[in-house]
């Protein structure tokens, strides 16, 4: 491997692909696009009614169940019920939610004993919360009074503590766009490329200079790592100037991008490999990108999804990126992202090793 | 033209049951241009690929420059120039840029004004490839196979698809390659083009050699002779075979007439001054490289 060739064929692949202006737009403004317009939808205040997670660990108590219905009954917000094994600050955290309450498992005796307390997880960053406050408020009003005319039994205990930074869904949107962006720049241009240079015998000619396939390869890695590099910088940037959104940069960040990167320009060339022609390409590479564009938890976290669908997720290679993404820069759960990045250094040492098997430089 | 360049030895290649190359044998000199010659499927663009080391051989031996192309690639890719058949490059690079591009990868000084100049291509060195005709796009081919200066120039049908202006344009352009004291190995499937530029050509069917030599030489070898053609007006062909007893075919409007000597076209125009005939559309034919082949490939039955 020469590092001269390396830059050699770096400049001049960088030359032939920003004079593309459909490579540059799916790169640089397409997920700006989307980030627009899937932001401006889910981040508004726009639903009429607000989700609220209830974990109730008064399962049993009457006066818990009375308090929920007169909660339904505001016609605000939509109660999701949190499961009552799981720890509710992980569960907010690892669902990026904006609103929970915990109804603790005194709650019925506390009341009956004159003093109960309802704990409120708010996130002051995100405009539903002052609506989800009030709805609850209005509903903690209505069962003082009918317990008592003279004194508030009920009272609210507002915590803001507990979600460290902001979890909106731009903040959910850009390690998804990232991702995304990973998943797409190599792919769409490797598999075009490589079936391209095939049929007009340009790899051949590239085979009858100093120039290796090694050589070949770290420079289209490299190329693709500035572009993603380049295009997460700037979905960071509108996200945090237009959305007001942010999101941890950190090492774990870079090494994602890195193996998302690696691994997407040797599925590229695989599908490119095997292709029998440039028709037979585009078809292996949407085949492989769109599944993975929209159920890799790419715009929407995967837990939405039906059961079965959530499992399929499991075998998309952008699945474990994009989590991992997540976990490094929305909830900080690195144990997460080691798991994550374990498996997807081995697919993409797996792929890597398939598209050298399968891509012939010479033709035979 | 005594150095033996390239060397062929019962070169053999197979695809499967398919045998591309079957026996072939056959040198090249120092600085000659040396055409193999044959219709699409005949072997010649695999034995070049094999020549160029892109290729390995299922048999026989093959030498360039007296090393083995497959073995020493990396060491000949210094010394030998090659322009694919049907050349294309990056669609949106210029021939400049593409030229500078190879000089980075061999390690020599950018010679792209120089090569530019070369193909007369200086008007269109900034134009993307993808905006340049067929005969600018194989123009560049050849700076590319030129780059590294190189002793040996394969050129795999360079004129395929373009203008007769365009092709004449490369034919000149591979006539100052031998000027230069370059070997060419040219392979195409226009007889013409190899009657004019070939020092020696090798026709090639099925894989194998059919004739191998210099145009003349095959000319003499397997043509049928020069014809006398007349237009076959009034009873001339009833007249000269009863009274000069020639044998003749008619062809078309024509009578033809095989000249065994340059006595048999003597005794035909001193017997129509004579007898106050006149000889309209008289014409002395030869066989070409063309007709040559085209027997040639009707004789293999294809």
């Amino acid at each position: 491997m020469k590092l001269k060739n390396i830059f050699a064929d770096l400049k001049i692949y960088a030359k032939n692909y920003t004079r593309s202006g459909s490579a540059v737009f799916f790169v640089f403004i397409f997920p700006i696009i989307l980030m627009l317009i899937f932001g401006s939808i889910f981040s508004g205040t726009g639903s009429s009614q607000v989700p609220l997670y209830v974990q109730n660990l008064d399962s049993g108590g009457s006066l818990s169940s009375q308090f929920l219905a007169s909660l339904n009954e505001t016609h605000v917000v939509t109660v999701n019920m949190i499961p009552s094994n799981v720890n509710i600050h992980t569960y907010i955290s690892e669902n990026s939610i904006s609103d929970a309450l915990l109804i603790p498992s005194n709650f019925t005796t506390s009341v009956e004993g004159g003093r109960a307390i309802l704990v409120y997880y708010d996130n002051p960053a995100v405009s539903t919360s002052g609506i989800a406050q009030q709805a609850i408020s209005f509903a903690v009003q209505a069962m003082n009074n009918r317990l008592s005319n003279t004194s508030s039994i009920v009272s609210l205990s507002v915590n803001t503590s507990l979600t460290t930074h902001t979890t909106g869904y731009v903040d959910y949107l850009m390690p998804g766009l990232i991702g995304f962006v990973v998943l797409i720049s190599p792919m769409f241009s490797m598999t075009y490329v490589v079936s391209s240079y095939k049929r007009d015998k340009i790899f051949r000619q590239l085979s009858l200079t100093p120039l290796t396939k090694s050589d070949w390869f770290v420079s289209k890695f490299l190329w693709y790592l500035i572009v993603s590099a380049l295009s997460a910088a700037e979905i960071v940037a509108i996200g945090a100037f237009v959305f007001n959104a942010s999101m941890a940069i950190n090492l774990f960040m870079a090494a994602f991008i890195v193996i998302g990167v690696f691994m997407f320009t040797s599925l590229g060339i695989l599908a490119g490999a095997i292709a029998r022609s440039e028709e037979g390409s585009s078809v292996i590479g949407n085949v492989i990108t769109f599944p993975m564009m929209f159920l890799a938890g790419t715009f929407f976290p995967i837990s939405i999804m039906p059961a079965w669908l959530q499992s399929f997720a499991h075998f998309l290679p952008l699945y474990y990126i994009i989590d991992g993404l997540n976990s490094v820069t929305l909830y900080t759960n690195y144990p997460a992202a080691w798991f994550d990045l374990a498996v997807s250094f081995v697919v993409a040492v797996v792929i890597f090793v398939m598209s050298i098997w399968k891509f012939n430089w010479k033709e035979e | 033209m005594s150095e033996v360049v390239i060397l062929v030895d019962g070169l053999k290649k197979s695809y499967g049951p398919i045998r591309a190359v079957d026996g072939l044998t056959f040198s090249v000199y120092r600085g000659e241009i040396y055409s193999l010659l044959g219709s699409n499927g005949a072997g010649k663009t695999t034995t070049v690929e094999i020549l160029e080391g892109i290729r390995h051989p299922s048999s026989g031996k093959v030498s360039v420059l007296g090393q083995d192309p497959w073995q020493h690639a990396s060491q000949l890719r210094n010394k030998v120039g090659i322009m694919p058949q049907d050349f294309r490059f990056m669609e949106r690079i210029t021939p400049r840029e593409a030229i500078s591009y190879f000089c980075s990868l061999f390690s020599v000084q950018n010679r792209a004004k120089e090569l530019l100049k070369l193909v007369e291509l200086e008007d269109s060195g900034d134009v993307r490839f993808i905006n340049l005709s067929g005969g600018q796009k194989q123009k560049v081919g050849i700076c590319l196979a030129l780059v590294n200066d190189p002793q040996v120039v394969f050129l795999d049908e360079p004129t395929t698809g373009l203008d007769p202006q365009a092709r004449r344009k490369i034919w000149d352009l591979i006539i100052k390659l031998k000027a230069e004291q370059r070997t060419v190995i040219l392979t195409t499937h226009y007889l013409e083009e190899a009657e004019i530029l070939a020092d020696r050509v090798g026709i090639v069917d099925h894989g194998k050699m059919v004739v191998e030599g210099t145009p003349d030489e095959i000319i003499r070898k397997m043509g049928t002779g020069r014809k006398l053609h007349i237009q076959n007006i009034g009873d001339i062909a009833a007249h000269l075979s009863k009274d000069l007893g020639l044998t003749m075919s008619i062809s078309g409007d024509d009578i033809v007439i095989p000249m065994k000597n340059n006595h048999d076209l003597i005794n035909i125009l001193a017997y129509a001054e004579k007898k106050g005939i006149d000889l309209p559309r008289l014409s002395l034919k030869e066989d070409t490289l063309d007709d040559i082949f085209v027997n040639m490939v009707k004789e293999n039955g294809e």
